[in-house]
């Protein structure tokens, strides 16, 4: 049965393409901060309780639970901070930059009443640098709003004092602030290089202080949960996950778009009703289901619904390999398949060269990682330049399995997710694409590691001296 | 002649400080306004806005050299940001960007000899779902292929110039505390 996009129900993306609702009389027109209202009648822990029971869980890339992280906050903390995650630039993801673009106004009242229920004073988004218009978008409407005095000024309504401050901050370049820690490295003046956890942010983030770091998607919903109820909310999504969710469909598609859609839809939908399709009736080779750090799936996996818990356990997605037959392992056995990540869905139709994608991939994560840590700052590298020669066609026999060594070498050895980011992919690709990879070995090239490279004595090997 | 911010821009430092419980936190932000004044990121800049800020020099200079939008050398009247990530990729990014190449005379990372441009090559900006994409300035060009990249390489000339390009009236209210 084709799916109706006009019934499916929209939260956030309601306003996409109506230019003036980034005016604020028009966004109030139209309902904007109309919640505040409801909001400041309740007390704040109440909001935290009801945005747990509706199952909102992150839509920055882990999913994790909104109301539980809301809860890690100390409950004698003085100073809290919230700040918003708009620094978007996981390769695949663009519906940070649509919302804020078409409804800023909406992203500004879900800040309020989040920061209402945080005891949060001053609220900071953090946008991506290179969203120059964004931020031009966004500044107009937070100076409206202080105009109006929504923000800068006690709220008459609300239980106790409130009275919230917003500052918008532009990073200038760096995929790696995206990361909640690198972000409020960055966001105090300094290069964005990923902290150490524990301390978590919620009890230790920006300034020192209690903080929380939340996507623009997920503080985007919190109006409508305030109006509609968390029952409501949680009721559209699937047992574990509230709401919809946004899919940003690019790659070789006929209708590609940024969809708000029904959380756990099942993907092979969204390609062929939704999308239109692969372009030229081409069949699909892959699908990078939630930004360029998730594993691919197959043309046998695109039943799976389009759901976080869904796409790390369902049986019908073969688990990431270290080599062939060797599963990989997350800790205490926990095996990956993919994730849902940011929502960045990339599909590759059936003539597509996986190898020059995952060169590309590649590329990105070695020019992103911050060099802090040696496996990712090292690894990344190398796997960049192994790849890229066998797209060239030239690997060097042994590549292929040099590239899942690295790769399994970085995992989990590091400071932040970055090295994830980059050996997962480089693992699924070759779990379920290798021979591919095997097809760009061009025989009799001398190795990159010889059988013995330094003797135990240091002297280097004839392998070595002959290479220079 | 000794580089130094205008009276406004000084105005705008102050505000900007006044967001944040430590003025280091101002420095992308003083950072930004620095290229928008002088165009690019001189050792002279440096050394204004970590004065400007109170933090060492050294300090705005590992800033500086760890975000790739602050330029450290002059660059065109227009930086064009052509994205070549997986999904403009697949969809002929590498072709605009190589067209657009072509057409300058000069590589990515370089100006072009007439002065009116800089080409960089972008990760993903975000923009996937209709790639492949450029920015420039607060401009997106969408959908693109060589032959529209040339024709918003002739709209963009038309343009004002990105430095100098000031972004609106920086900050509305100052904090108060
Ligand atoms: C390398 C890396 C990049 C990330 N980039 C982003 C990003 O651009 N936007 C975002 O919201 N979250 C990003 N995240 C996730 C954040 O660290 C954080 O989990 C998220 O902002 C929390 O918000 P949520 O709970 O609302 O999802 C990134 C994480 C990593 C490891
Ligand atoms: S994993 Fe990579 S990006 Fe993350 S802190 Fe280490 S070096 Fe930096």
């Amino acid at each position: 049965m084709p799916v109706e996009l006009s019934k499916m129900p929209k939260i956030v993306t309601r306003h996409f393409g109506a230019e003036e609702v980034k005016k604020i009389a028009e966004a109030r027109k139209q309902g904007g901060y109309t919640q505040l209202k409801k909001a400041f009648a309740m007390q704040p822990q109440a909001i935290v309780d009801e945005v747990k029971k509706s199952n909102l869980r992150g839509r920055g890339g882990a999913g994790f639970p909104t109301g539980m992280k809301w809860g890690f906050i100390p409950k004698d903390a003085k100073t809290v901070y919230l700040v918003i995650n708009a620094d978007e630039s996981e390769p695949g993801t663009c519906k940070d930059r649509e919302l804020i673009y078409w409804d800023p106004h909406l992203l500004i009242e879900g800040v309020i009443i989040s920061s209402y229920a945080l005891g949060c004073s001053h609220a900071y988004i953090y946008i991506r640098g290179e969203m120059i218009r964004e931020f031009a978008v966004l500044q107009r409407a937070v100076e409206e709003a202080y105009a109006s005095g929504l923000l800068g000024a006690e709220s008459p309504t609300a239980k106790g004092p409130f009275k919230l401050d917003l500052t918008v901050h532009r990073g200038a370049g760096a995929y790696i602030c995206g990361e909640e820690t690198s972000l409020l490295n960055s966001l105090e003046g300094k290069r964005g290089w990923p902290r150490l956890k524990p301390p978590f942010p919620a009890v230790k983030g920006l300034f020192g202080q209690p903080t929380i770091v939340n996507n623009v998607e997920t503080i985007c919903n919190i109006p409508a949960i305030i109006d509609k109820g968390a029952e409501w909310f949680a009721g559209l999504g699937t047992p574990r996950s509230g709401g919809t969710r946004i899919l940003c469909m690019s790659g070789h598609l006929n209708k590609p778009g940024v969809f708000e859609l029904p959380m756990g839809i099942p993907l092979r939908t969204v390609i062929n009703d939704i999308c239109g399709g692969v372009p030229g009736g081409k069949k699909v080779k892959a699908v990078i289901p939630g930004g360029s750090s998730m594993p691919p799936l197959d043309a046998s996996e695109l039943d799976i619904p389009m759901e976080f818990d869904a796409l790390m356990t369902d049986e019908r997605i073969k688990p990431v390999e270290v080599k062939p037959g060797v599963k990989f392992d997350m800790g205490g056995g926990k095996i990956l398949r993919t994730m849902a990540g940011s929502g960045g869905v990339i599909v590759m139709d059936e003539s597509t060269d996986l190898v020059a994608v995952t060169w590309r991939i590649m590329k990105f994560y070695a020019h992103e990682s911050c060099g802090q840590c040696t496996p990712c700052r090292e690894g990344t590298g190398w796997l960049a330049r192994i790849t890229e020669r066998m797209a060239r066609g030239e690997g060097r026999p042994g590549d292929v399995e040099l590239c899942g060594t690295i790769a399994h070498g970085i995992a989990g050895n590091t400071i932040c997710p970055l090295g994830e980011a980059a050996a997962w992919p480089m693992l699924g690709f070759l779990t379920k694409f290798r021979s591919e990879f095997e097809a760009k070995i061009k025989p009799g090239l001398v190795p990159e590691i010889p059988a013995h490279p330094i003797t135990a004595t240091g002297i280097r090997s004839p392998e070595l001296e002959r290479r220079g | 002649m000794a580089l130094t911010f205008t009276d406004e821009a000084k105005r705008k430092i102050a505000t900007l400080r006044s967001r944040y419980p430590d003025p280091q936190a101002a420095c992308l932000p003083v950072l930004h306004l620095a290229q928008d004044e002088f165009g690019y990121i001189s050792d002279e800049a440096v050394g204004l806005v970590a004065d400007a800020i109170g933090v060492p020099h050294s300090h705005v200079w590992g800033v500086v050299t760890f975000y790739t939008m602050y330029h450290q050398h002059p660059t065109g009247k227009h930086t064009l940001m052509v994205c070549t990530n997986v999904s403009c990729m697949l969809r002929g990014g590498y072709e605009v960007l190589e067209a657009i190449e072509k057409k300058l005379g000069c590589k990515r990372g370089e100006n072009s000899a007439d002065g009116e441009f800089t080409i960089v090559e972008e990760e993903c900006l975000a923009a996937c779902a209709d790639a492949p994409a450029m920015i420039s300035g607060e401009r997106y060009f969408l959908r693109l292929t060589p032959e529209l990249a040339m024709r918003a390489l002739e709209d963009i000339k038309k343009m004002p110039p990105d430095h100098g390009h000031q972004p609106p009236s920086t900050i509305a209210k100052a904090r108060k505390s």
